[in-house]
């Protein structure tokens, strides 16, 4: 380092090594701390979305315009399944299915619940649902799926039915008939949360479009992109796609359930409140820190004046200073924080308190931070901004510096 | 042409209710190539006087011109440019960096001035080796003796080869020895470089160095004479 000030810079943290230690030791601490809890919150949001979504409301859905807030069974898509093939070949993409939706009373021989009763596509409906996967005794419906349904577990103990009995379903159909039918029970799946596994049942689309009435229509049609990223794009798309086509709606994952996003944006705001006490913390004890080193050398700042140099290079050596120690705090505490949470991402994670969130939001008992560039670097890069801020107000005190008087100090 | 012309320089200090006059209608000229000491009973004026000269300190009257430049109409900022290429300061208490070795103390000056580094480092261990510190480059000032020091904060003063270099009371810290050994070392300088040195001191032996002698007492100059310097030492010598 043929760069004196850089060396004097760096020789001056070590003046009072511990004072420097303890400083970027609340930065390293606050880093990982940082690091570890974005990168859980992250992973947790993901995780949120990808179950609830995935399980079946899919990332994007065309519907009737009026669908969503009010579900009556004449909102519908007339020749769902043309419309859905088309977007299939469209787009170059399997994960697009089409559904219609109705309430029915399903009755086994004991006993009889209201719930909602689903028309899939059965070869599509793995694509853009997990539920087909979480068949946990038969098996799924198939495309030849006709008078056959699939229920969740917990209605399967409700109505006190195994594989193979036969229940009735009872509701009105698209043209407010009466829509009835026998269908046998194929398969009954789990998905854990026992909201869907209790008020569900699933038949195939041909059989409802028979059952309800539907002719060749629909209620919607559910579509999954690769990653939550590329939702705005392939909204953009569908929208392209079906223009032109009268009162139909492309709504993304964040109208079709307000509630996540919402949960999402009300733990963000009180996990950033809380990060950023944190930070504040951390910028206080820089400036403390600074503010002492400042003034305790003020005669040698004397000194350095009387020689020819000016306040602007003194406040760039404490800046400097501050840099070096805020990079420190940083290099340390990413690498840290990235340790702990690269371990935890493999181990998984719970906390007290987590079910309740578990449950609602149909996670798996442990959480498993995800750790990507921008959760390693977010929070620390922000501490690491609020330090350098908070250096500068000791680094303005210099401009008031007198050479003469400062000289004269202790 | 003078090296220094102050006219009428006047500085008070108030303190409290109190007006401390701490000089009192200065005038002085001083030439280049001079060799001068300010002597004279502390509180006399004579650090005020090497201050203003420095532009280090504010003033009430003055008019003072270093070479063709009023320094006392400069701002702060062309006054710490003037400070850093053309004068060089030897304080009473060395006042060195004490977390870089001598040969960064007189570096880091140099790197202030834009000079690049390979020339940095050959100037300063030559500079270094001139006032006898050959081979205590890579010491912090802690590991070096008082003497020591002060050569360190002279060849950091005159590494760039100031026009002027303001000494206030520069043996006060130093035994006899080694004080004879600075101002040889100032005298050679001033000799071989054409420096213009400020000495400010009460010291006896200092003023026998001096090719003028400037007496001072309350602010005043009461004495200004010529007079012919002790026959110097011309070695380097590297003890003390
Ligand atoms: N900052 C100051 N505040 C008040 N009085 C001062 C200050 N600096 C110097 N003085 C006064 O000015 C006079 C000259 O001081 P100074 O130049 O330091 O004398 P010398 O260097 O000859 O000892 C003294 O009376 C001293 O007390
Ligand atoms: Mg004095």
């Amino acid at each position: 380092m043929s760069n004196i000030a850089l060396r004097l810079a760096w020789r001056n943290l070590w003046r009072y090594p511990r004072r420097t230690w303890l400083t970027v030791g609340a930065m390293i601490f606050s880093n990982s701390l940082l690091v570890f809890s974005i990168s859980l919150q992250f992973g947790s949001y993901e995780m949120m979305i990808n179950n609830t979504l995935q399980a079946f409301t899919g990332h994007i859905q065309v519907q009737r315009e009026g669908y969503l807030d009010d579900p009556k069974m004449r909102y519908v898509l007339p020749d769902i399944t043309a419309m859905a093939d088309r977007l299939r070949s469209s787009l170059d993409s399997n994960q697009i299915a089409a559904r219609a939706a109705g309430f029915a009373l399903v009755s086994s021989n004991d006993r009889s619940y209201g719930l909602q009763i689903l028309g899939v596509e059965p070869e599509f409906e793995p694509f853009v649902s997990t539920i087909p996967g979480l068949i946990k005794q038969g098996r799924y419906l198939d495309k030849d799926s006709d008078e056959e349904i699939v229920i969740g577990s917990v209605l399967a103990r409700n109505l006190k039915v195994k594989l193979g009995d036969e229940v009735t379903f009872l509701g009105s159909g698209r043209d407010d008939s009466f829509a009835a039918g026998v269908a046998r029970v194929v398969g009954i799946f789990e998905t854990g949360s026992a909201d869907l596994d209790r008020s569900m049942a699933q038949v195939s689309l041909a059989y409802f479009q028979d059952a309800f009435t539907m002719g060749g229509s629909g209620h919607s049609i559910t579509l999954r992109a690769a990653t939550i990223d590329e939702v705005p794009m392939l909204k953009q798309r569908v929208k392209t796609l079906i223009a032109g086509r009268d009162k139909l709606v492309v709504l993304d994952w964040e109208v079709l359930q307000p509630g996540l996003k919402q949960a999402i944006q009300a733990d963000m705001t009180s996990a950033w409140f809380m990060y950023g006490v944190l930070i504040i913390l951390v910028a206080f004890s820089v400036l403390n820190t600074q503010l002492m080193s400042v003034l305790e050398r003020t005669r040698e700042f004397g000194t350095m004046m009387a020689l020819g140099l000016k306040p602007s290079n003194l406040a760039r050596l404490v800046m400097t200073e501050t840099f070096m120690m805020a990079s420190l705090g940083l290099a340390i505490g990413v690498f840290i924080g990235y340790l702990i949470t690269a371990y935890l991402s493999v181990v998984g994670f719970s906390y007290p308190g987590m079910e309740e969130m578990a449950d609602k939001f149909n996670l798996p008992d442990r959480m498993y931070p995800n750790v990507s560039l921008l959760s390693l670097t977010l929070g620390p890069g922000i501490v690491a901004i609020g330090c350098l801020l908070a250096a500068i107000y000791p680094a303005l005190r210099l401009y008031l510096l007198l050479p003469i008087e400062a000289m004269r100090a202790v | 042409m003078s090296a220094i012309h102050c006219m009428q320089l006047c500085k008070t200090f108030k303190q409290g209710d109190e007006t401390i006059t701490g000089l009192d209608h200065v005038d002085i000229s001083i030439e280049v190539g001079e060799f001068v000491c300010l002597s004279g009973p502390s509180g006399s004026g004579k650090t005020t006087l090497l201050n203003a000269i420095g532009g280090l300190d504010t003033h009430d009257s003055v008019e003072i011109h270093m070479g063709n430049i009023r320094i006392d109409q400069l701002d702060k900022g062309s006054l710490a440019d003037m400070r850093l290429h053309n004068i060089g300061f030897v304080f009473q208490a060395y006042n060195l960096i004490p977390v870089l070795s001598a040969q960064e103390n007189v570096e880091f000056v140099m790197q202030m001035q834009g000079i690049v580094a390979h020339e940095r480092a050959r100037h300063a261990r030559e500079i270094l080796k001139e006032v006898g510190l050959e081979g205590m480059e890579d010491r912090r000032p802690a590991q070096l003796s008082g003497g020591q020091q002060q050569r360190v904060a002279v060849a950091r003063a005159i590494v760039s080869q100031p026009q002027l270099v303001l000494a206030d009371e520069p043996t006060a810290n130093l035994d006899s020895v080694t004080a004879s050994h600075l101002m040889n070392l100032f005298s050679r300088l001033n000799q071989h470089h054409h420096i213009t040195f400020i000495i400010a001191t009460h010291d006896k032996r200092v003023m026998g160095y001096a090719k003028r002698l400037i007496k001072m007492r309350d602010g005043k100059i009461i004495g200004d004479e010529k007079q012919t310097p002790v026959a110097i030492e011309d070695v380097a010598d590297s003890s003390g």
